[in-house]
């Protein structure tokens, strides 16, 4: 009867373990030994290259629309980097550097942009699900696989990833009130970085953090610094450990920035500062990353310039398999649409290849 | 007059209506500052202010269903999806609600809104930008389902379409958009929703199609008249629910054959609809069985696959060449 006030669980953590300036905190540093340090090194390095070099085949027309993920290789390098290949990474589309550390050749993370439905199969024993277009939908995959994780008695976890836009749609909510209620293995990353194409964060929600909505959920929120390394892989580590140990479901947002376009298709002048952006520029997570990595003499100059002529000449050679596919055969339209062809299929599968025949085409692209 | 292309002549009407009436409001994912990821909404938020333009966070069943509420409340939403590949976000709100609510209130309310989005495919687009579904709205009773072909019909039929009573799908063909232009009146102008289009006459037979499988079924129409002196009658659905039987009939009345053409799958699709209604109303003017040129019943291939997918002027005229020579 009497009204009164309940207290409810109201703190979210902010974690930051390098910043920009290369400092470290002493007491929060996981230390990783040189080879796992060198090996996320290359692996944020490589999702930049790859990222840049994706920027300039589209602009030369050798793939469609790309939505770069400069700025943000820290979030997802660092994060998936965490898991095993046992656990499963559910991914949105802003993680060029996942894809590689999971397994997947990096031609086929081309393909994908390039038109090719073959950009969307995992390779064989990858837990992975592939680039999901509409957003925040996969957030209910992911909370599905942790799901028969659980019921199966498996301590495994899901990293699901998604955007600061995401968190707007019913999918995420929908996702996250299920992982709570069931107490599910699923750590649900949002890479917040403060755009969905020319929509602020600010605007998008009025909550003052991301983080904070997993309270409401039942479970723990994290903000961290989506450009330092080593708080994405602290912060992931913990929420994975803790989700293998029955603790249950995560939210981290990785505080990050998107430094060019949305999408090749995309002029943020039309709303966004140049002022706005320059900040970030020095919060980069490659130039901290190597500071540290020198002060633990892990890394020195030689070394630098290695890992990038070995990261530029791995691009290279997936562009060059890429670019040797050939043209594609518009009946692969076919086969993959059922286990087995219903015979209507086959009929119309006759009709197009027949119409291919007599209209010329011998690609999907162009006429021969 | 003045020239313009589709992506124009859609802002045009839109700014029409915002002007003409106080009560429209225009929202939806990138329309205000970002002028919408196609420009449609070009200058409607400088020229108009933020409660009339407005730009929303990322959440279609919200844009719709808000819209409902809007609507409810007085205002006239025209609600944009930013390709109809995302309108399934709200596809409850639009099935549940938009379509229903008339019925379900006994007309106590209505629902005065359009929901507009870009369909089809040919762009060079990702994953669920390119398909055609219009099948799914046209399926749904309480709905009309309104699909321009040229700058000048979009910007009449949309202009009509916001000032209807009744909810209307507007699905633009946004490989139509910047193809090409033509004049446009200055003063307002509507046509009327639910009519077809005889685009052009003739007495052999009957091209039926609409949205941005006009162009090649216009072209097929050229070729087939140029290369074998046939006489082509094309019909423009324009709505393509309800589906104007008239004009369609009486058509294939006059002409005794029809090739039907759309980009959506086969299956149930609207030329699945426009042939019952042939078979049903004019079955014994029928002298070839009709034929159907669409996409196929499978996902639409990403675009490296898309181009040969896409039925072109080819595939159209081989049709009718086939129905005439039956
Ligand atoms: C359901 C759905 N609605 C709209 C879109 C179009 N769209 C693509 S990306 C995007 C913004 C996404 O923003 P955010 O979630 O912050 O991710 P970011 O692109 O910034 O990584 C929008 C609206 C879509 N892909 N899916
Ligand atoms: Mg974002």
């Amino acid at each position: 009867m009497p009204r009164k006030s309940i207290t409810t669980k109201q703190k979210i953590e902010y974690l930051s373990i390098l910043d920009s300036s290369g400092e470290v905190d002493e007491a929060l540093d996981p230390k990783l030994d040189a080879d796992r340090s060198l090996y996320l090194y290359r692996l944020i390095l490589l999702a930049r290259r790859l990222d840049e070099r994706c920027i300039a085949l589209q602009r030369q027309g050798r793939i469609g629309t790309y939505g770069p993920c400069r700025g943000q290789e820290a979030a997802h390098c660092a994060a998936s980097f965490v898991m095993e290949a046992e656990d499963w990474v559910v991914h949105a589309y802003r993680e060029p550097g996942s894809f590689y550390h999971r397994g997947w050749p990096l031609e086929t993370v081309l393909m994908f942009w390039g038109g090719y439905e073959e950009g969307c199969r995992p390779p064989e024993g990858v837990n992975d699900t592939p680039i999901a277009v509409p957003i925040a939908s996969q957030a209910l995959h992911a909370m599905g696989i942790a799901w028969g994780m659980k019921l199966r008695g498996d301590h495994r976890a899901v990293l699901c990833y998604c955007g600061d836009g995401g968190t707007s749609e019913g999918d995420f909510h929908e996702a996250m009130n299920f992982a709570g209620a069931y107490h599910l293995p699923v750590i649900f990353l949002v890479q917040n970085n403060h755009w969905a194409i020319s929509f602020p964060r600010e605007r998008q929600t009025a909550s003052e953090t991301i983080a904070q909505k997993a309270i409401a959920y039942g479970f723990d929120g994290l903000q961290l610094d989506g450009n330092d390394p080593l708080s994405v892989y602290v912060g992931t580590k913990e929420a994975v450990d803790k989700a293998k140990a029955s603790g249950g479901p995560s939210l981290i947002e990785a505080v990050t920035y998107r430094m060019t376009v949305h999408t090749t298709a995309d002029d943020p002048t039309k709303y966004r500062s140049a002022e706005e952006v320059e900040p970030w520029e020095k919060l980069d997570p490659i130039i901290r990353y190597q500071k540290y990595l020198k002060k633990r003499s892990i890394l020195d100059q030689k070394l630098i310039d290695e890992i990038e002529a070995d990261v530029i000449a791995e691009v290279a050679g997936a562009v060059e398999r890429y670019e040797a596919l050939g043209t594609p055969d518009p009946l692969d339209a076919f086969p993959n649409n059922y286990a087995q062809l219903p015979a209507e299929l086959v009929e119309q599968r006759e009709e197009f290849k027949a119409a291919l025949e007599r209209e010329g085409w011998t690609s999907g692209e162009g006429r021969g | 007059m003045a020239s313009m292309n589709m992506v124009t002549a859609l802002n045009m009407a839109l700014d029409d209506a915002l002007r003409t009436d106080e009560a429209v409001v225009v929202l939806g994912q990138d329309v205000g500052q970002d002028e919408g990821v196609f420009r449609v909404t070009a200058d409607l938020l400088k020229r108009y202010g933020e409660k009339r333009v407005i730009d929303t966070p990322l959440a279609e069943a919200a844009i719709v269903g808000g819209a409902v509420g809007l609507a409810l409340y007085g205002l006239k939403p025209v609600a944009e999806m930013q390709f109809s590949g995302f309108s399934y976000q709200a596809f409850h709100q639009i099935e549940q609600h938009v379509a229903r609510f008339r019925n379900r209130t006994q007309s106590r309310f209505s629902m005065p809104m359009v929901i507009r989005m870009p369909y089809g495919g040919g762009i060079r687009a990702l994953e669920h930008h390119s398909e055609s579904r219009e099948a799914y709205f046209a399926h749904t009773p309480g709905l009309q389902m309104v699909i321009p072909s040229t700058p000048r019909n979009a910007r009449a039929l949309l202009l009509e379409s916001i000032r209807h009573p009744d909810p209307v799908i507007f699905f633009e063909p946004k490989a139509t958009y910047r193809a090409f232009k033509e004049e446009v009146p200055e003063e307002p102008e509507t046509m009327p929703l639910g009519k077809a289009q005889v685009v052009r006459e003739g007495s052999n037979i009957t091209l039926i199609a609409y949205g941005a499988m006009m162009r090649p079924t216009l072209e097929a129409a050229d070729d087939l008249s140029e290369s074998a002196g046939v006489s082509v009658e094309v019909i423009d659905l324009l709505t393509v629910s309800p589906l104007d039987t008239e004009t369609i009939t009486n058509s294939v009345a006059k002409t005794g054959r029809a090739v039907v053409v759309h980009e959506g799958p086969r299956t149930c699709g609207i030329g699945a609809e426009v042939v019952a209604r042939i078979v049903e109303k004019s079955l014994l003017y029928l002298e070839a069985p009709v034929r159907r040129v669409t996409g196929f019943d499978v996902q639409f291939p990403y675009f490296a696959r898309e181009r040969a997918f896409l039925p072109g002027a080819d595939r159209i005229s081989q049709a009718a060449r086939e129905v005439l020579a039956f």
